[in-house]
């Protein structure tokens, strides 16, 4: 009897065990869908656009024909307006993170603000958009210029921004904040010289993740009116101007199978730039981990 | 002479509730060269009080020693002097403390120049993330003082002061947080010394040291009480035997005794504190 | 303060220097003043933005409600902008229909990702595969849009030979793989913070690994996990590029996936590059739309905050 009874719980051991063995493989699938779509994407882009790519394509404007539009008023386009939105929401991000951080009362209102931010974060991009169509575009009359575009990819990404600078500063030791008050220094040197020195590397690696993500946005520069082909480089804040993301959009819509490959080269571009943007975000990240 | 402290009877002090025969039980010595007077000091955080009508005169140029078990105040109290318990939002004081005769508490008094008078030096050595040279510059610079010669001159005469210009002149611009832990320590020290304070806070400095490094620290302040009043505190019994003039024994908030540090160890007068220091408990 | 330099071995008076130079701080004081209130004006810029998102939507939402009436915007079941037929329900389905797929795909392989990197993976790997998991987040979503229309669809019309150009399921398909790393990444942090005294407890019982994922890990885990899923679907309603590029641009009230259809995101991106006139009725529908929208993902928010602070497992 008792003999009979181990066997069966041994047997259903075996059962057990083996189910076990048959998940485990199933979840690593699983895990290995996402990797491989990621490697599928990569080599169509690839395969696709490589043909295309060329310096002339980096330098050339857009054109009718696919053999001679390029990316070029696309790239310069996305530089400009990087360095609008970087000004704009990193100086705001920060300040808004110290305030948070070092002066705001726990009270209500900082409550409010906190919680503000988080929900912002989830706003689709698309609805920032249609505030910079009403408020920049129209209202502040900017029309569909670069400022409008600069202006509403900053309040896109700030409460990024605003979270990765609270993270840094929030992770300055208590102890060397001390040691200033310490000295007789007063909140504002302190944070002049201790605090913020201390936090730049997380505050430039959190605002060059947040940048990677403006840089990759289309939606919102459709609704404000980022332009889809353009022959000249913005020469003002008031000027016409394109981006990336908007000149692939509008050569993948084409319906002749070339444009498709002008698309391509102009993804590898893209990628090629959120990649030397990432890779300077790990570079700044792994110099300064071992301090503090 | 010295004089034992009373003990209290009124425990619970309440803020408000002051009675104000209780002051003259304070313990004082009558050395018209004391630098910080304090008198009656309460202290709450929030609603708990942390320190019960501390009185106590602290001698010039002496190294004065402040022990206790450990939740018993006497940190608090230390921090109280340059006013740096204040950070902490929820902190209350009642009574008085006086700097070379002036009020500390008074609102005329700024709290950044009397940390420039009352220096400190922390329990973990905490240099700034920056090079030698700037940390020690450090307050003078956030005090106005720009001109590089000047500059050199106090961080070779602070360094020097902290007994650590030999080892380190030649690694000045090289960052802080490469030194060994002692070496910070002092690079502390010498950074407190370069706004050349009056008083110098040491809160447990060498409990984070080695014990060579410690010893280091130990001679380093009897050099330093030929220039500063020096207010040490140390859970280590020993240490304030071997370095300090006068020596207080705290015990939950209250100040027990306050005497020339041979006469507390040898013959101390209250039996808490015999207790304490015969090693019955804490 | 030179002299003191100059007269060799007088030794300079630092506490003197900073007694002169205190009189001089009255402008860093205005300073010390200043500067909180500078940053509260900083900080308030993020309150402002949600207020004039909040505005914008309201005041041009009222504008569209005073010619097309509330009940026939949200009842009706024609959407038709260029010929006057305003009933949003088509797009809310085209919304819902693509979010049902991206969740059909997302969640599973998410969930399973999580378990995997938590569960089974060593240090090692979970350290490679989780950040390169996490770069599907980071790649641009007109990317991902050229990619369903270019290989996706290409793809299903091999399985599927009606299967449009423009159709739900390729476009649903890639928002789900998109959002993969949002559910894997949150759910795995939500399990790894599952404290091991609990796995232990049940491993001493005898009990197999994955019977420790779903008697132990899993339940403990399981308000993170929620949260994960909501906040990934909320990202899945406001996925505009890839729905633009690959599902189509015709309102069409189905949940066959075959067919082409419009999301709300979708007919904003389309009315935007149209020629639409500032203040035309169509100007006005996109405003509609997005406050629509917006309301979608922000009770999304709402619950997916109100599940991880609720139900935040204290071990």
């Amino acid at each position: 009897m008792l003999g009979q009874n181990e066997q069966n719980i041994k047997k259903r051991m075996e059962g057990r065990v083996a189910f076990n063995k048959i998940l485990m493989v199933l979840f690593g699938m699983a895990t290995a869908v996402g990797l491989v779509f990621l490697v599928l994407l990569f080599y169509r882009v690839l395969t696709q656009g490589i043909g295309y790519l060329s310096l002339d394509y980096i330098m050339n404007f857009p054109a009718p024909y696919p053999e001679k539009a390029g990316i070029y008023a696309g790239l310069i386009g996305s530089v400009f307006l990087m360095i609008i939105v970087a000004i704009f929401s990193v100086i705001i991000g920060v300040a808004t993170a110290i305030y948070l951080e070092e002066y705001a009362a726990k009270n209500k209102f900082t409550d409010f603000i906190r919680v503000n931010i988080q929900n912002l974060a989830g706003v689709p991009s698309i609805v920032f958009g249609l505030l910079g169509l009403t408020f920049f575009v129209y209202m502040f009359n900017f029309g569909y210029t670069l400022i409008a575009g600069g202006l509403t990819m900053a309040l896109l990404i700030l409460p990024v921004i605003v979270v990765a600078a609270q993270e840094a500063v929030r992770s300055v030791p208590a102890e060397i904040k001390e040691a200033s008050y310490g000295m007789g220094a007063s909140k504002w040197q302190t944070i002049a010289r201790v605090i913020l020195p201390a936090a730049i590397p997380g505050i430039l690696t959190g605002a060059i993740i947040a940048l990677s993500r403006a840089i990759g946005e289309t939606a919102p520069l459709i609704i404000v009116g980022a332009a889809t082909a353009i022959y000249t480089l913005p020469d003002s804040l008031l000027a016409k101007y394109t981006v990336m993301p908007i000149q692939i959009y509008n050569w993948t819509g084409r319906p002749q199978e070339e444009w498709q490959y002008v698309a391509g080269a102009g993804i590898i571009v893209l990628l090629a730039v959120l990649l030397l943007m990432n890779s300077i975000a790990v570079l700044i990240r792994n110099k300064y981990q071992r301090r503090l | 002479m010295n004089k034992v402290m009373e003990e209290k009877t009124n425990k619970n002090v309440n803020q408000g509730t002051k009675k104000p025969e209780v002051k003259k039980e304070g313990i004082k010595k009558e050395n018209a060269n004391s630098i910080i007077e304090v008198n009656d000091l309460n202290l709450w955080y929030g609603s708990d009080q942390a320190l019960y009508e501390v009185s106590m005169d602290v001698p010039e140029k002496q190294v004065t020693a402040i022990i206790g078990p450990s939740g018993c105040g006497k940190s608090t109290f230390l921090k109280t002097l340059n006013r740096m318990v204040e950070m902490v939002p929820i902190v209350k004081t009642s009574g008085s403390i006086k700097y070379r005769d002036q009020e500390i508490f008074s609102s005329k008094y700024k709290e950044e120049y009397l940390r420039t008078k009352v220096g400190m030096v922390f329990q973990k050595p905490n240099p700034f993330p920056k090079s030698v040279y700037d940390n020690v510059a450090y307050g003078p610079r956030i005090h106005g003082i720009k001109k590089k010669e000047i500059l050199d001159q106090i961080v070779e005469k602070s360094l020097k002061g902290a007994a650590i210009w030999d080892e380190l002149k030649d690694r000045l611009h090289e960052n802080a947080y490469g030194l060994s832990g002692g070496q910070q320590q002092r690079v502390c020290i010498a950074r407190a010394l370069a706004v050349e304070p009056d008083v110098i806070l040491m809160d447990e400095p060498t409990s984070a040291l080695d014990p060579i490094s410690t010893a280091k620290v130990e001679e380093l302040v009897q050099e330093l009480k030929e220039k500063y009043s020096i207010i040490i505190v140390t859970h280590n019994m020993q240490q304030a035997a071997r370095i300090s003039d006068k020596t207080a024994f705290f015990l939950n908030g209250e100040l027990i005794e306050f005497a020339d540090t041979d006469d507390l160890f040898q013959n101390p007068h209250d039996k808490r504190t015999e207790d304490y220091i015969t090693g019955r408990f804490g | 303060m030179d002299k003191g330099l100059q007269s060799e071995g007088k030794m300079i008076d630092v506490q003197q220097m900073i007694e002169r130079n205190k009189n001089k701080k009255s402008f860093g004081e205005r300073i010390e003043k200043i500067i909180p209130f500078f940053l509260l004006l900083c900080a308030a810029v993020s309150v402002l933005t949600t207020v004039g998102i909040l505005f914008t939507l309201l005041r041009e939402s009222i504008g569209f409600f005073s010619n097309v009436s509330l009940i026939d915007f949200y009842t009706g079941t024609s959407w038709s902008p260029w010929s006057g037929e305003y009933g949003v329900a088509p797009l809310i389905g085209g919304t819902l229909l693509i979010t049902l797929i991206a969740t059909l795909v997302a969640v599973p392989l998410g969930l399973m990702s999580a378990i995997f990197l938590s569960e089974y993976a060593n240090d090692k790997v979970r350290r490679v595969i989780k950040p390169v998991l996490e770069v599907l987040a980071g790649i641009p979503t007109v990317v991902y849009g050229y990619f369903a229309l270019t290989f996706i669809t290409p793809m299903f019309q091999a399985f599927i030979p009606d299967l449009g150009i423009f159709n739900a399921l390729s476009g649903g398909f890639v928002v789900g793989i998109m959002i993969i790393p949002m559910v894997a990444s949150l759910s795995e942090d939500a399990m790894n913070s599952v404290p091991n005294a609990l796995r232990e407890g049940a491993y001493g019982l005898g009990a197999t690994k994955l019977e420790v994922v779903f008697k132990v890990v899993l339940p403990a885990a399981l308000s993170g996990i929620i949260a994960s899923i909501v906040l990934a679907i909320s990202r899945a309603i406001g996925e505009t590029m890839i729905v633009t590029i690959a599902a189509g641009a015709t309102p069409n009230l189905t949940f066959n996936p075959t067919e082409s259809i419009q999301t709300m995101t979708a007919f904003i991106v389309q009315a935007a590059t149209g020629d639409t006139t500032f203040g035309s009725t169509i100007y006005y529908s996109l405003y509609a739309v997005g406050m629509t929208l917006f309301v979608f993902t922000l009770v999304m928010n709402l619950i997916a905050q109100y599940i991880s602070r609720k139900f935040r497992e204290e071990y």
